[in-house]
């Protein structure tokens, strides 16, 4: 667990909140819609594992065995 | 001294969480995830230590090793739903939160009927 995703998730966030602004001057909102798409779905595969992690864990931590 | 960590954690969170609120409120509520995240694995660490002493007490006095690993099971239950339902009422979802919050006492609940049943059980034993 590295305190790094967290700055990771916030450059993709602020890269693809600036790549959107310029795509929709350029009046590619389409395009827009695709980068925004994109972001999400990279930031969510970051995530994913952390919450795996998490729900592991917590089911060896305080003994969930099923 | 996690605590220090913990704190400078959560407020690097905030603002960056406030930065890409105002362009991309779905890419914020992924850095309140992610900070949350971490800040629990912080705390993972020291709270085995807690539930190691519990479990070598209960041991020593021989009290029914089901209480404890219920009674963590209820705390890990806790945690989990109190997550994930701040999580979506961050999100604006509050209606979604309360079900999560409901699934959690249900569950809870579950878990806490076979020890209320012993309870009944001794009670009656005496009475009678």
């Amino acid at each position: 667990m590295d305190v790094n995703i967290i700055f990771k998730i916030a450059i993709v966030g602020i890269l693809i909140s600036i790549l959107n602004q310029v795509l929709i001057r350029a009046g590619r909102e389409e395009m827009a819609m695709m980068t925004t798409l994109a972001g999400i779905v990279i930031v969510l595969l970051m995530v994913i594992d952390l919450i795996s992690d998490l729900l592991n864990s917590v089911r060896s931590m305080f003994r969930f065995y099923y | 001294m996690e605590i220090l960590q913990i704190v400078a954690i959560g407020i690097i969170a905030t603002l960056f969480a406030i930065i890409l609120k105002q362009q991309k409120p779905e890419l914020a509520i992924y850095i309140s995830i992610a900070a949350g995240l971490f800040i629990f694995f912080l705390i993972l660490g020291q709270l085995s230590g807690v539930i190691d002493i519990l479990s070598k007490i209960v041991q020593k006095s021989q009290i029914d090793t089901i209480y404890l690993s219920t009674l963590l099971k209820i705390i890990g239950i806790a945690y989990i739903t109190e997550f994930g339902a701040n999580i979506c009422r961050d999100a604006g979802e509050g209606a979604i939160a309360s079900k999560i919050e409901l699934g959690g006492k249900v569950i809870i609940m579950v878990m806490a009927l076979p020890i209320l049943a012993g309870l009944m059980e001794i009670i009656l034993k005496i009475i009678s």
